[in-house]
C-alpha cells in the first residue's frame, strides 16, 4: 500500500510544511514515516516517496544512505544505540556497553535471539552530563534513556518484552 | 542571580503558556511587532553586543542586517542540530523554556521580514520536536503566531524539521541542503545565507541559545545586556560542563567567569579529588589546553580563551583529569570526525580516514614515533584546505594533543 493511502493525514501534514515548488524538502519526514512500521525503508517505499516528490529513486536512496537514523535493512524491533563518544566515555560508557554485551550475550551490531533488540554504538547524543546513556529507535520513535546501569537496561528490555507479549 | 535564559530553574512550570505569559512572556514580541520598525529591532540587538552562541561568535545584529532586501521571500532558520560532543544546552532550553526560544525566533523573523521560520532539530531530538509542535500550536491558538499577529498585518508560521543523525548538518549551509531534502553537505561560501540561503532565498540562521537571548534584550534594553559579561563578550552564556567533574550539567554564567569557578564552584571539583590535566572548552573541536593555575584563572570569554591557545566555541567544557591519556582522547575525537565527515572534500574525507588508522595503531600500542610524526603531518596538511570547519576542527585535538602532551605519545609508542 502506498504511503499516501496508509497515512493520508500525516503525508498531508508533512507536505503542508514546505512551499509546493520545494516539496523535495519532505523527503526526510516521509522516510521516518516509511520506516515507522518495520524499522527500515524498503525499495517500494523509496519508489513511492520518489514519485510523490518528483525526484528519482537514487535521490531517495542517497538520503537513506547518508543519514544514520535511516535504515535499509531489517534489524531488531528496537535499536538500542549507546553513545560511547568522548564525554560519555569519560563517565564509563565503554565499560557500560561492554557489560551490556556480556549480559545480553551479543556483540555490537547483533540482535537478541527473540529479534527484539539490536545493539548499536553511536556518536554524541547531547546528553553528556547523564552518561551512561542510550536511545532506543523503534516503532514509537526515538526515546532517551539516561543515567543508565546494566540492571536498569535489563529491566527496560524486560518491560519491552512484556509490552510485546501483551500486544500479541 | 536569577537566570536570564534558564528561567525555568527559577519559576516552576515555566514551559506552560500561561505561566510564561504571566512572567512577562511575549511582551518583547508584542513590543517589536506593534511599536518598532524591523530595522529598530535589529539595531537594538546589534547594540546589545549579542554574539552567535553556536560556536563562531559572529555578531547577531550584524548578521541580521546583511539580509538582502531586494530578494524575497526571506526565511529564518533555528539551528537546533546540537551535535558537538560535550554540548547539551539547546536541548534543555527547548525542553524547559521553549516559549522564550520561540519568542526570540519570532522576533528575529519580524526583524528580517520572514513569514516562515523553520527549526532544524537533530533527528535524535524526536521527543523535543513533538513537544515544540505542541507549544507552537498553543501559540497559534493564542494568536501569537499565524495571521494578523497582535492585530497587525504581520504573519508568521513556525515549523519543526527533523534531521536524521549527521553532525555536519550543524554547519549552516549543510543544514540548508538537508532542509531542502538533500544530503547534508556544505555549500561553497560565499554567497552566504543572508543573500543566498534556503531555496536560494535570503535566510538568517542562528543557534537556539542565540534566539533565547533576544526577548530579554528587547524587554530590558541593549545597555542592560551589555552591562553583563565582558567588553568583548556581552551577556550570559550557558556552559555545558562534562567529563571528569563531580557535578556535570548546564551552568548559565556571565561571560568572564573563570574555568576555576566553573569547574570547582559549580561543577564541585574533579572526581576522586584528582587534578585537572587538560580542558577542551569547545567540545571535540577544541584545541587542548594544558592546565595550570594561570589557565584555571582565565576568564571564559571569546578573546581570553584565545590567550591560552584555544577557542571558547560553543562553551562545551570537557574536563580531563590526570588519569586520562591524551592518545586515547584523540583516538575518540578522530573516530567521531571520521564518522561525521560528509565526504564532499578530499582533505577531510581522506585525512580523517588516515588519521583514524594512525591513531588506532598508536592507541593499540603498535605505533612508532614515526607514526606520531606522520599523524601530525597529515593533520597539519589538512589545515586551511577543507571546505568547511569540520575538517579544520578534526585536526585541533590531534595537533595540540601531540604538541602539548608529547609524553603521552612517547609512553605509548615503540622507538
Amino acid at each position: 500500500m502506498s504511503l499516501e493511502k496508509k497515512y493520508p493525514k500525516e503525508v498531508k501534514q508533512i507536505l503542508a510544511k514546505y512551499p509546493p515548488e520545494h516539496k523535495r524538502s519532505a523527503v526526510m519526514p516521509l522516510l521516518y514515516l516509511a520506516q515507522r512500521e518495520e524499522g527500515y525503508v524498503n525499495k517500494d517505499a523509496m519508489k513511492d516517496i520518489a514519485s510523490l516528490l518528483d525526484i528519482t529513486e537514487t535521490d531517495v536512496a542517497s538520503i537513506v544512505g547518508f543519514y544514520t537514523l535511516y535504515h535499509d535493512k531489517k534489524a531488531g524491533k528496537y535499536r538500542m544505540q549507546v553513545c560511547t563518544d568522548l564525554p560519555c566515555a569519560l563517565r564509563g560508557a565503554d565499560e557500560f556497553l561492554n557489560n551490556l554485551c556480556g549480559n545480553l550475550g551479543i556483540k555490537v551490531g547483533e540482535t537478541t535471539e527473540d529479534g527484539l533488540v539490536t545493539l548499536e554504538e553511536v556518536m554524541c547524543l547531547a546528553s553528556c552530563d547523564r552518561a551512561p546513556m542510550f536511545q532506543t529507535q523503534g516503532p514509537d520513535g526515538i526515546k532517551y534513556h539516561e543515567y543508565m546501569t546494566v540492571d536498569r537496561t535489563m529491566e527496560l528490555i524486560e518491560a519491552l518484552k512484556q509490552t510485546e507479549k501483551e500486544a500479541k | 542571580m536569577e537566570h536570564i535564559l534558564l528561567r525555568h530553574r527559577d519559576i516552576p512550570d515555566f514551559n506552560k503558556l500561561n505561566v510564561y505569559k504571566k512572567n512577562g512572556g511575549f511582551a518583547a514580541f508584542k513590543k517589536a511587532v506593534t511599536k518598532m520598525e524591523p530595522t529598530e529591532v535589529t539595531a537594538e540587538v546589534t547594540k546589545s553586543g549579542l554574539r552567535g552562541r553556536g560556536g563562531a561568535g559572529f555578531p547577531t545584529g550584524m548578521k541580521w542586517s546583511f539580509i538582502d532586501k531586494n530578494n524575497w521571500p526571506h526565511y529564518v532558520v533555528a539551528n537546533a542540530d546540537e551535535s558537538e560532543p560535550g554540548t547539551f544546552k539547546d536541548r534543555e532550553i527547548m525542553e524547559s523554556n521553549p516559549f522564550q526560544f520561540l519568542e526570540g525566533l519570532a522576533i528575529a523573523s519580524y526583524a528580517v521580514g520572514a513569514n516562515v521560520a523553520y527549526i532544524y532539530l537533530r533527528g535524535e531530538f524526536w521527543q523535543v520536536a513533538a513537544f515544540l509542535d505542541e507549544k507552537i500550536a498553543e501559540m497559534e491558538e493564542a494568536g501569537i503566531l499565524g495571521d494578523s499577529i497582535f492585530g497587525t498585518d504581520y504573519s508568521l508560521k513556525i515549523y519543526t524539521h527533523l534531521g536524521a543523525g549527521a553532525y555536519i548538518c550543524g554547519e549552516e549551509t549543510a543544514l540548508l541542503e538537508s532542509l531542502e531534502g538533500k544530503r547534508g553537505q556544505p555549500r561553497v561560501r560565499p554567497p552566504f545565507p543572508p543573500s543566498y540561503g534556503l531555496y536560494g532565498k535570503p535566510t538568517i540562521i542562528n543557534n537556539v541559545e542565540t534566539f533565547t537571548n533576544v526577548p530579554p534584550i528587547l524587554s530590558n534594553g541593549a545597555d542592560w545586556y551589555k552591562s553583563i559579561g565582558t567588553a568583548d563578550s556581552a551577556g550570559v552564556k550557558i556552559f555545558s560542563l562534562s567529563g571528569r567533574v563531580r557535578k556535570p550539567g548546564n551552568y548559565e554564567l556571565p561571560f568572564g567567569t573563570t574555568f576555576r569557578q566553573l569547574i570547582y564552584e559549580h561543577g564541585m571539583g574533579v572526581q576522586d579529588g584528582r587534578s585537572v590535566k587538560a580542558i577542551m572548552p569547545a567540545g571535540a573541536s577544541s584545541s587542548l589546553i594544558v592546565v595550570d593555575d594561570k589557565v584555571l584563572d582565565t576568564p571564559m570569554d571569546y578573546s581570553s580563551v584565545r590567550t591560552v591557545g584555544s577557542d571558547l566555541g560553543s562553551a562545551s567544557v570537557i574536563v580531563l583529569d590526570d588519569t586520562v591519556d591524551i592518545d586515547w582522547v584523540i583516538n575518540k575525537t578522530i573516530h567521531f570526525f571520521k564518522h561525521e565527515s560528509c565526504g564532499k572534500c578530499t582533505p577531510c574525507r581522506e585525512g580523517n580516514y588516515w588519521m583514524r588508522n594512525l591513531t588506532d595503531r598508536i592507541h593499540e600500542g603498535k605505533g612508532s614515533g614515526d607514526d606520531v610524526k606522520l599523524l601530525l603531518n597529515v593533520a597539519k596538511q589538512m589545515q586551511g584546505k577543507c571546505l568547511c570547519a569540520l575538517g579544520e576542527f578534526s585536526t585541533m585535538a590531534v595537533v595540540t594533543g601531540i604538541e602539548r602532551f608529547p609524553q603521552d605519545f612517547k609512553k605509548k609508542t615503540k622507538a
